[in-house]
């Protein structure tokens, strides 16, 4: 059944409420954002053709409160609501209640993102699909002894997951047997806090992984396809911070082999729209069934510029019944993309969320660089949600070509205001191990220094810049009045 | 330039208990300001709407560029005057920014007594022009007003500084190339109709503006003839007829765009050039200033510590740091503009009168607008004092004052009593502005002073006739003049009656010194020119 959508409400903020709302504007779609009081002078907020307040700033009462969200979508006249990323992108629920309203959701049918919801359920099914998956029990339990006998059967390291989880929450990486059953407990009770479930299962513990994950898409029709991989092993706190394509673990008869499985995952879960299939791939290049993403994903970008897909676009004409508009022999990839995620956090304190006002913002630019952006200059940023600030995004043709091409475009990325990792990732992207291509999971633990930096090398580093800016010929920016606004012009609004 | 060291303890009882006292005065300030600020009575209000009719304060809002600021004058003109029939002296008067260019607007208040004018309500329609002459100011006029409150027409008709004044400084203005643009919308009655008739430019609204010389009560009376307002005078008469008017609108909004656009192609603001540089916040937190200001007028406390709270990067570059020091002077910025700065730290002394007094020639001969933050009780008294010619060293003082030619403003921020008020620039002294802090007190002499001299002059007048007063009888000599100079003495009483500017938040004095200054800077700083000072 094809539908037209010419109004669309985005349920989501920042970055990714922004990139949808431009490709709604370069698809001639109205689109409509939602904000939270904390985010009234947010940049989505500003830059949607419509913007409607949803409440306070906790996001229980407004960007995951369904009832409203649907409520003003229908006020406004919108046909569809798009969830972006995180939120209540993969909540089901919200994906029923949002079609029993008659509005498009757009992304998969809840059906399916039911079942690839949970860990257990999906991997249950997979496992009956011929789908390799990393060893362990088929289905959660709380009987400890179960946990032990999988465990001494696999052989430690393992890991504990819970079935609803995602973002490292409710996961233990437990190394012998003395730990296990303490690890399943806290394991349960972090997944029960966390995400109101009570439901954790035991795998086995690959050490050293790569995490590489593959953008597929569907349509109403059975039609399916993979765009190709994405190696994401960068992470910290479990949470992906650099994203490249394509991997440098992979070659082309590997690439059929896992992109064809992804294709077989998504048709097994009778998928409907565009999605991530994650796998973990070891040492041997054998790979393994992660999970899916029923959703764009944040690193979706560096897809689109190997492949000249614009996703984002695609999800609306997927979501309108459209068919994909391309068959798997139609794609290829082209060129190396790499991305980095600026946070607000402290890369020399744990990756600690920073907040305040954006006090100065330089965007890099130059050929194939992109910024997709949630902020401004003078804008606050809350502590209430994700703190992404933006993507930095480059393409060049080669792996190489591209990882310097980003060193330099962290270099003019200046974000002052609140503490960015950029000067963080151009120690990654400089290290020698990463130049090799040797990136798995335990990348950032194994290679990089994240405590404080001393104080006394602090004050040696303070001290010399202070000689350097002494003795540097410097040019005054401001070299006439003239320049220089009147307090008429700058001071903004106010009145005794 | 170096930075004042701060010697303040924010954690000292001293400090807790004056931030106490001096935020009960800006809450009350504010609290009374926001009152006045809603202008008539609800009523009144209320049918201004149905009539379709912007309220004065969103007309100013409409007129001006978003999110600049209005720096208002005088929104305490007629305080506790004329049983508090007129708030705001039915008028509102400010400088905002249009299309980019500082413009001074003069807006009547219909919803007070119909936009009539008061005797406060002249005295601060020809301030406002005064200080558009000054500083080189298009004046737009937003003209809703039933001409003179008959009730008090023997203060405002005939005098020099009365209604006709309005009209003689509108054609001074523009002999002076200051654009003067008359929006007509409402009422514009007999004298009243020259404000639009001798402007420049003139918009009307239609079924809503009336120009006329005499309203059809008038007619009839004279001629007999039956008319209605806008067969006589409507903006279809005056647009199409008569030619008193040169744009017609549709509605309040319509004629606000109008002037916009009027204003749009007046020629740019060229600011005279006195070195600015790039702007630095106080490096000192001014909410202090409300902990460093004593609760008592008359305790002293070091005015350098006020400063620090004012300039950019709390910096100050003292002159005669060790000479006369009970007048602080010296040069700071303020926004970046260059700033030469007296304050007083006590009573004014023969060293401290003519450290003043160079201080004031430097600034002129290098043209550098004057900042004076008034404390003051006065020059000093007593017999060696009037022998070493305080008098003619005071002199000095106020001959540099009176002739400096560089723009001057004054804040008062505590007392100001006899002729320090001359010497620090009062009102007399044409500063360009002179505003007044919530907790600043003026009079000729302090209470307690006044009552002492006073009373001893009736003891002694006793004494002569042969009585004694009992100390009862004294102190009822004594308490009905502190309880009148403590009353007359309050800013809102100086305000009411135009003896100053407004009064303001002291945390705002930066940014009103430098809109102050930036405003100046539209005409040239003339040279200086002293005549003879008493050696």
């Amino acid at each position: 059944m094809k539908r037209k959508i010419t109004k669309i409400l985005v349920a989501n903020r920042s970055e990714i409420a922004c990139r949808i709302i431009r490709a709604c504007k370069e698809l001639g779609i109205t689109s409509v954002a939602v904000y939270s009081e904390a985010d009234t002078k947010a940049l989505h907020t500003q830059l949607a053709d419509e913007s409607y307040f949803i409440g306070p700033a906790p996001a229980l009462q407004s960007y995951l409160n369904m009832d409203k969200i649907i409520q003003i979508a229908i006020e406004a006249g919108c046909e569809a609501i798009h969830p972006g990323y995180g939120f209540l992108a993969e909540n089901s629920v919200f994906n029923k209640k949002v079609r029993d309203s008659g509005l498009i959701f757009i992304g998969p049918n809840p059906e399916s993102m039911s079942l690839l919801g949970s860990k257990v359920r999906s991997r249950v099914t997979m496992i009956e699909a011929d789908v390799p998956v990393i060893p362990g029990m088929r289905g959660s339990s709380k009987n400890i002894d179960e946990f032990i006998s999988y465990a001494e059967k696999m052989g430690f390291p393992v890991l504990i997951k819970s079935s609803a989880g995602g973002g490292g929450k409710g996961m233990r990486i437990v190394h012998s047997i003395d730990e296990l059953s303490s690890a399943v407990e806290s394991a349960i009770r972090e997944s029960l806090s966390a995400f109101g479930s009570d439901e954790v299962y035991l795998e086995k513990y690959l050490e050293s992984p790569r995490h590489v994950e593959f953008q597929v898409a569907a349509d109403h029709y059975g039609n399916a396809v993979y765009l190709f991989e994405r190696e994401c092993s960068i992470q910290r706190r479990h949470q992906k911070i650099i994203e490249e394509t394509p991997s440098p673990v992979m070659d082309p008869e590997l690439r059929v082999k896992m992109g064809n499985t992804a294709v077989k995952v998504i048709k097994t879960a009778n998928y409907d729209n565009i999605g991530t299939v994650e796998f973990l791939v070891d040492k041997d290049k054998n790979f393994y069934f992660l999970e899916v993403n029923a959703r764009v994903q944040v690193e979706h970008p560096i897809t689109e510029e190997t492949t000249g897909v614009d996703l984002v676009k695609l999800q609306i004409s997927i979501a309108e019944g459209n068919e994909l508009p391309f068959k798997q022999d139609d794609l290829s990839q082209n060129g190396h993309s790499i991305e980095c995620r600026i946070y607000a956090e402290d890369a020399e304190n744990n990756f600690l969320p920073s907040s305040g006002k954006i006090l100065y913002l330089k965007e890099p630019t130059g050929p194939g660089i992109r910024f997709d952006s949630g902020i401004y200059q003078g804008v606050e940023v809350p502590v209430f949600y994700d703190p992404i600030l933006a993507k930095l995004i480059v393409k060049a043709e080669n792996r190489e070509q591209a990882r310097k091409k980003m060193i330099e475009a962290l270099k003019n990325c200046v974000i002052l205001g609140v503490k960015t990792p950029i000067k963080f990732m151009i120690d990654v992207l400089e290290h020698p191990e990463f130049i090799k291509g040797n990136t798995y999971t335990d990348f950032i633990q194994k290679n990089m220094k994240t405590e404080i930096i001393n104080e006394e090398l602090m004050r040696i580093i303070i001290a010399s810049t202070a000689v350097y800016e002494m003795n540097r010929k410097t040019i005054d920016i401001i070299t006439s009045e003239a320049e220089m606004p009147s307090p008429w012009l700058t001071i903004g609004s106010w009145e005794i | 330039m170096k930075r004042i060291q701060s010697k303040i303890s924010t954690k000292s009882p001293t400090f807790k208990e004056n931030y106490e006292v001096n935020k009960q005065l800006l809450r009350e300030f504010q609290e009374r300001l926001e009152k006045i600020k809603s202008g008539g009575p609800e009523s009144h209000r209320k049918r201004h709407i149905e009539r379709g009719k912007m309220l004065v304060r969103d007309r100013i809002k409409y007129l001006c560029d978003a999110n600049t600021p209005f720096l208002e004058f005088s929104s305490f003109a007629a305080w506790d005057m004329y049983d508090n029939m007129a708030p705001c002296a039915g008028i509102v008067t400010g400088i905002g920014v249009i299309k980019g260019r500082e413009c001074m607007i003069v807006a009547n208040d219909a919803t007070v007594k119909g936009g009539t004018y008061f005797p406060m309500t002249i005295k601060k329609h020809v301030r406002a022009q005064e200080i558009a002459l000054q500083n080189h100011l298009p004046c737009i006029y937003l003209v809703d007003s039933g001409g003179i409150f008959l009730p008090y027409q023997s203060e405002t008709f005939p005098d020099k500084e009365h209604f006709g004044r309005i009209f003689y400084n509108q054609a001074q203005m523009s002999a002076l190339g200051i654009p003067q643009i008359a929006v007509v919308m409402g009422s514009c009655t007999a004298g009243g109709a020259y404000v639009p008739a001798m402007s420049d430019e003139t918009i009307m609204v239609r079924n809503q503006a009336t120009i006329f010389i005499g309203g059809p009560p008038l007619v009839k009376a004279a001629t007999g003839e039956v008319v209605t307002d806008e067969e006589l005078g409507g903006a279809d008469v005056h647009c199409k007829i008569s030619g008193v008017s040169d744009h017609y609108a549709q509605n309040d909004q319509h004629a606000l765009e109008i002037a916009r656009n009027i204003v749009e192609n007046f020629e740019k603001q060229r600011k005279f050039d006195i070195g600015r540089i790039a702007p630095e916040d106080p490096y000192y937190d001014p909410d202090e200033i409300f902990g460093i200001v004593p609760k008592n007028v008359r305790t002293p406390y070091d005015v350098k510590e006020v400063i620090a709270r004012i300039v950019d990067g709390s910096r100050f570059q003292e002159f005669k740091e060790l000479y006369g020091t009970t007048l602080v002077t010296g040069f700071a910025r303020i926004m970046g503009y260059p700033v030469g700065i007296l304050a007083n730290n006590g009573v004014l002394f023969s060293e401290s009168s003519l450290k003043g007094a160079h201080f004031i020639e430097l600034c002129a001969i290098r043209k550098i607008p004057l900042i004076f933050l008034q404390n003051i009780t006065g020059f000093i008294v007593g017999k060696i004092y009037e022998h070493g010619g305080i008098a003619r060293d005071g002199a000095k003082l106020v001959h540099a004052v009176a002739n400096a030619q560089v723009p001057k403003f004054t804040i008062i921020i505590g007392a100001s009593n006899g002729a320090g008020n001359y010497a620090m620039c009062g009102r007399a002294y044409n500063p360009r502005m002179l505003f007044m802090w919530p907790n600043s007190r003026i009079s000729v002499m302090g209470g307690e002073q006044a009552a002492d001299v006073l009373t001893q002059v009736k003891v002694q007048q006793s004494v002569q006739s042969g009585k004694k007063l009992t100390e009862e009888e004294i102190e009822e000599i004594r308490k009905p003049i502190l309880e009148k100079y403590e009353m007359e003495a309050s800013p809102y009483y100086s305000s009411a009656r135009l003896w100053d500017d407004g009064i303001i938040n002291p945390i705002d004095t930066r940014t009103i010194l430098a809109l102050g200054i930036d405003c100046a800077l539209n005409k040239p700083i003339e040279e200086h020119r002293f005549g003879v000072f008493r050696m």
